[in-house]
């Protein structure tokens, strides 16, 4: 059957408000790209000249050199630390009843809630009475808090997706729990595993706001370095920092995409 | 599933793994604990000018603020976030709905990919590419200049329009993400019901599928609103001092006045004021969210 004009029209209509939004989502990170290779100091459009001058400065400049390391370290420690807890914890919250699950469920989960600048103030005073500001020790007990609930959702989805008769027809046959969960349920989960790591990473390795509280001069962390260079200086040299980090995020949520399916872990398509 | 088919069913009951898994969770849960506790406790206490120490209990950082400044700030940082939420509601059910129905594996991708990329970048990064998009000399003033649509530049940067575009951008991406969860849910088969019953596409929409959103659109809403509640980089370097949240406030006067019990009770009045708005969102869209899913 031939959908009427005024139908079609209408299919036409959400098609151009698509775009539209998507040219609004993508709208700075093109500009921004211009911005990085337009060879004068200061923003102009359209770029006379392009270079790579500031390419080559962003990766000189020194701040961003520790900044990158510092955020390694600590990207490592939290986004391995929150992905061993946060799988765990799924694990008990999908098969489990017991008292106490929503409260611990809940206070895990808070921090979706919770702005940052609140998270990061409490680590801050937490540290102080420990006597722990200015070490690596809080801003990566900071970062586990923030991340675990992305690894634990998207763990816990994958879960969900899992037939679970599988892991009994292991078990019928003699399989004890320990070799049941590293040879049929910890590579079924493979997936949400390591889409839950690399949603814990990249967050990690880009929070801004409560490392900004919890971070010293020590262990800054990249995004408080850029932070700090927009606030002293114009040049596009923070443009160019941008443009490499939009291009990796893009690439590595690319690949999760085609290897993990990204939809399913995120839960907006549904598995059949 | 039902368990009770299996002769190994007694093995849930024994719980293999239980204590193991739990207690590296519970220990997060209570450092995440402890530390909101302590913001607690330094929001009742007096400030030692100079010192991170703390005095006595006192309740003068509540009292506080209720001045006119602190009041408007508190006004303003509702607002902005309400207006984040509504417009990246609007703005993202088109993509959520795209990005669910489209039948183009190539075009699922690309929005996907688009929308969640922003979600993983960071504020700092997003904000400052909005610096050079909205700024005297950046891209939408140099663009509208040389097309003589106007002669001077346009100021964008410092006022509550860019502050909503940038926060808008940073909230986007996970409204799409709850909503298209809630969309893809839905039974295609209940639209197709409709359209063989004649309903036209318009009316299929808002009377088959955004009802049947209910749940996400909630969830949208306020979690939109919790996270703009929580930017601080966005407002501090679009809004440059003009247009203050609550964040903003909370860093000057942990780090600038080293008055970390009044950032306290600032937090301590943000996150309730966080959770109240929620609450109250959700007591008035509740008949939205209470449509199953199935």
């Amino acid at each position: 059957m031939a959908k009427p004009l005024s139908h079609r029209m209408m299919g036409w209509a959400g098609r151009a408000a698509v775009v539209a939004i998507l040219g609004f989502i993508i709208l700075p990170a093109v500009v921004v790209a211009i911005a990085a290779f337009n060879d004068k100091a200061l923003l102009s459009f359209p770029p006379e000249q392009l270079s790579l001058r500031w390419f080559y400065k962003a990766m000189s400049y020194r701040d961003f050199q520790t900044g990158f390391q510092n955020g390694l370290i600590v990207m490592l420690f939290s986004s391995s630390i929150a992905l061993v807890v946060g799988s765990a914890f799924a694990f008990v919250l999908d098969r489990y009843e017991f008292r106490g699950k929503k409260l611990i469920e809940g206070l895990l989960l808070a921090p979706l809630v919770v702005p940052h600048f609140t998270v990061g103030l409490g680590l801050l005073i937490l540290a102080a009475q420990v006597s722990l500001t200015r070490t690596f020790t809080v801003v990566v007990v900071c970062h586990v808090i923030l991340v675990l609930p992305f690894v634990l959702r998207s763990v816990y989805i994958s879960l969900r997706n899992l037939d679970e008769r599988l892991e009994l027809a292991a078990a019928s046959l003699g399989g004890k729990p320990w070799s049941v969960m590293f040879t049929i349920t910890l590579p079924l989960l493979m997936p949400g595993l390591v889409s839950g790591w690399l949603f814990a990473a990249i967050l990690s390795f880009n929070e801004f706001t409560a490392s900004l509280f919890v971070t010293a001069q020590r262990t800054q962390t990249l995004p408080v370095a850029m932070y700090n260079y927009v606030r002293e200086y114009a040049d596009p040299t923070m443009a160019a920092l941008s443009v490499i980090f939009i291009v990796v995020t893009a690439a590595l949520l690319t690949l999760a995409n085609a290897y993990l399916g990204l939809g399913k872990v995120l839960n907006v398509e549904q598995a059949r | 599933m039902d368990n009770s088919a299996f002769p190994l069913s007694a093995r849930s009951r024994r719980r293999p793994f239980f204590r193991l898994f739990t207690i590296p969770a519970v220990l997060v849960a209570i450092v995440f604990t402890i530390a909101m506790a302590a913001i607690l406790q330094y929001s009742v206490r007096a400030q030692i000018p100079g010192s991170l120490d703390v005095g006595g209990f006192t309740l003068a950082n509540f009292s506080a603020m209720l001045r006119p400044l602190y009041a408007r700030v508190f006004a303003d940082t509702v607002w902005l976030c309400l207006l984040t939420a509504v417009i990246s509601l609007v703005l993202g059910y088109p993509l959520a709905y795209a990005l669910v129905r489209s039948s183009n594996v190539a075009v699922k991708s690309f929005i996907l990919i688009a929308t969640v990329t922003p979600l993983f970048l960071g504020e700092v990064v997003r904000t400052y590419s909005w610096i050079v998009v909205l700024g005297n000399t950046g891209f939408v003033n140099s663009v509208l200049i040389k097309l003589g649509i106007i002669v001077q530049p346009l100021q964008l940067l410092f006022t509550v329009t860019g502050v909503t575009i940038a926060l808008v951008h940073v909230t986007l991406p996970v409204v799409v993400i709850m909503l298209a969860a809630a969309i893809s849910h839905i039974d295609p088969d209940y639209e197709r019901a409709a359209e063989s019953l004649g309903a036209g596409p318009l009316r299929i929409f808002f009377t088959v599928t955004l009802p049947l959103s209910g749940p996400g659109i909630v969830a949208g809403l306020t979690t939109a609103f919790a996270w703009t509640f929580s930017a601080f980089a966005t407002p501090q370097l679009v809004g440059g001092g003009k247009v203050n949240m609550v964040s903003n406030l909370v860093y000057q006067l942990g780090f600038a006045n080293f008055n970390f019990p009044f950032a306290a009770a600032l937090c301590v009045a943000g996150l309730l004021l966080t959770y109240l708005s929620i609450f109250l969102m959700r007591l008035l869209l509740r008949p939205m969210e209470k449509v199953g899913l199935h």
